[in-house]
């Protein structure tokens, strides 16, 4: 019998555990992060990963199909070199031909079909939606990352300095969230396309057009506004952690730690609302488009293409419906798929 | 109302006023970066006539002066004669253009209000029944659906499928599908709105006490319910007037409705500047009073809410 208050140690106890005993520690599960937990939660919910795939797909087929369509979205397949405009090619039906195509195919040749037809300039309108769908997501996703880049810095210096800064930033936000938005957007596209085009002349920023830069500003002057305002609230709760005071104590500045601390932990909240903020940037400049303030043609746009097809739409109803469900398409989508995000990488945010 | 709601509802007037100041302070001077100035049209004009118009309209003087008067001429509601329209007064076309366009925003907009809740009411009711899916997946395709998609699918579809009703909305009868067009967004966010807040308020205690009082369901949901969970609904105004407006610019270009957006977007591609100035500062002003009245009401009608 052991005796119970004994200076002895027991020397079984410190023997070096065998293999056998080894594996009970060793985890079945491997440990889970919390981005894996994330995703795994967002693979559940259907309707956001359908969403996700739809969004992939447009995505994939506005950056491919142009590489090998034997048409551009600019060619005006009427016309030729040396010859007279051919105007079969106008208003053509989807699956029909112009007259010289026709030729070719009685001789036996192979011509790749107009899927959609073409427009009343004879150009090949599949193509066109394609292009227009490739330049609507790409200003949606640049006007977001302008909105989250301006948005985070502002929202993150208000919310570690606090005081005096904090209240002027606030003010200002406060200010440019009762402008009416839409109208100043209006506004400002309207006079930046006379100011700005003759400023670009020549650069490589007049292939992207006046149009399109002024969206861009006016998105970096107006829709920082709500970004910079979750940005703050997030920091305002996460400055008063121990490790912040722990950071500044070993003598960190400001921009450390926002950048190493408070940033990342509030990068679900930024990505989430980022996400959110594309179908927004998509929806202006379809708007804007729609009432000619959007990108130069003959570059198109979703919003433009709708608008063109207003003049001949009791002939053919077709060229407008096909934009419109794309565009209804692409926002629905990356909605509800934003809408999933947040559910899987932020519960607290759901309303 | 305490001295503290009193101080909120000062507080939101001072910025309603700043907000608007900004607004045409930033109208006139965007306006003015314009290469040419605002008041001359891109004609060659010889110098000595360009000088006569500048001094005709103060164009000569400093900014700062111009600044003033224009400020002035503002609060009169003056905004100078239009450019393209020969002999009009901005202010003469816009009250013409708000005249229709009113009709349009109103009637759209108590629709919108009309429906909204009655739909919303129904769905929170009848939750998770037959009707309340259908409401449910209707409102959301018309939510996520842009306002100039939805009218030209209308506009397909009656004038030109169907053709009941004329395209052109210069009649009374153009005039329904441009407000059907323009209050199914709103009527779609109302009812989603009315019915989350129902089914919040349905859960409260005081519904159960009433229940159990033995009150009958009807005089629940309209005596009991349905005010409490109307609050929500009281923010949506101000920016459903927001969504009207800009929606309305849209909307009238589809239907050719002769209305204050036509006119705008008009003045736009015409570069019609006095009359871009003019309608964006009316309109912006409308937002914003509405904004305001729609925070004030919801602070008002509820005591409880901190605004702050």
């Amino acid at each position: 019998m052991k005796k119970k208050f004994t200076m002895h140690v027991n020397v079984d106890s410190f023997l070096p555990a065998t293999d056998e005993e080894k594996s009970y520690i060793v985890q079945m599960r491997p440990s889970s992060t919390f981005f894996k937990d994330g995703i795994k939660r967002l693979w559940k919910n259907k309707v956001a990963v359908v969403s996700f795939f739809i969004i992939l797909f447009i995505v994939i087929s506005s950056i491919v199909i142009p590489f090998f369509w034997p048409y551009s979205y600019n060619d005006m397949l009427g016309m030729t070199q040396g010859k007279s405009m051919d105007s079969s090619y106008e208003n053509l039906k989807p699956f029909q031909y112009g007259t010289t195509e026709q030729a070719k195919i009685d001789a036996g040749e192979k011509v790749f079909p107009h899927i959609f037809g073409t427009d009343s300039a004879g150009r090949d309108y599949f193509i066109r939606v394609v292009y227009g769908t490739r330049i609507s997501l790409a200003v949606g996703f640049f006007a977001s990352i302008i909105v989250l880049i301006i948005g985070m810095t502002i929202g993150s210096i208000a919310g570690y300095f606090g005081g005096v800064v904090d209240l002027i930033i606030m003010r200002i936000v406060d200010i440019i969230y009762s402008l009416p938005d839409m109208l100043l957007v209006i506004l400002l596209a309207s006079v930046m396309k006379q100011t700005l085009a003759p400023a670009l002349e020549g650069t490589a920023l007049a292939r992207i057009g006046s149009n399109i830069i002024s969206l861009f500003i006016v998105f970096a002057l107006l829709y920082w506004v709500s970004m910079s305002r979750l940005i703050r609230g997030q920091i305002l709760s996460l400055r008063e952690q121990e490790y912040v005071l722990a950071s500044r104590a070993a003598g960190a500045k400001g921009r450390w730690v926002i950048t190493k601390h408070l940033l990342p932990n509030c990068i679900s909240v930024v990505i989430i609302s980022t996400a959110l903020q594309i179908p927004n940037a998509i929806f202006t400049e379809s708007y804007l488009s729609f009432l000619g303030l959007g990108v130069n043609a003959p570059m198109p746009s979703l919003g433009s293409l709708a608008s063109d097809a207003l003049n001949g739409l009791s002939s053919y109803p077709y060229r407008m419906i096909i934009p419109a469900v794309v565009i209804s398409l692409i926002v629905l989508s990356l909605n509800l798929f934003g809408d999933g995000l947040r559910d899987a990488f932020d519960p607290k945010l759901r309303t | 109302m305490n001295s503290k709601t009193l101080l909120y509802i000062l507080k939101r007037i001072l910025l309603a006023i700043l907000t608007i100041w900004i607004v045409i302070t930033i109208t006139f001077f965007v306006m003015h970066a314009i290469p040419g100035g605002p008041f001359l049209s891109e004609k060659a004009i010889t110098p000595s006539a360009q000088a006569a118009l500048e001094a005709k309209y103060g164009l000569d003087k400093p900014l700062a002066q111009q600044y003033f008067t224009y400020l002035k001429d503002v609060l009169r509601f003056d905004f100078g004669p239009s450019l393209k329209m020969r002999g009009q007064m901005v202010t003469d076309i816009i009250i013409d253009g708000l005249k229709t366009s009113a009709v349009l925003g109103l009637v759209g907009a108590v629709l919108a209000g009309v429906f909204g809740i009655v739909l919303g009411s129904v769905a929170a009711l009848r939750r998770n029944k037959l009707v309340d899916k259908i409401i449910m997946v209707v409102t959301t395709a018309f939510v996520s659906m842009p306002s100039f998609i939805m009218g030209s699918l209308l506009l397909v579809l009656f004038t030109v499928t169907w053709m009941i009703l004329p395209a052109n909305g210069t009649t009374w009868q153009g005039l329904i599908l441009p407000i059907i067009t323009l209050s199914l967004y709103p009527m779609a966010y109302i009812t989603r709105l009315t019915r989350s807040s129902m089914l919040d308020v349905l859960g409260q205690d005081y519904i159960r006490t009433a229940k159990a009082k033995g009150v009958s369901p009807v005089k629940i949901i309209f005596g009991h319910a349905l005010k409490n969970s109307l609050i929500p609904v009281i923010t949506y105004f101000g920016p459903m007037l927001a969504y009207i407006v800009t929606g309305s610019l849209v909307v009238e270009k589809i239907f050719a409705v002769p209305g204050i957006g036509r006119a705008f977007i008009n003045s736009i591609t015409n570069r019609d500047y006095p009359m871009v100035m003019g309608t964006t500062i009316v309109l912006a002003v409308l937002i914003v009073v509405m904004n305001l009245v729609s925070d004030i009401l919801y602070k008002v009608v509820d005591p409880r809410i901190n605004l702050e």
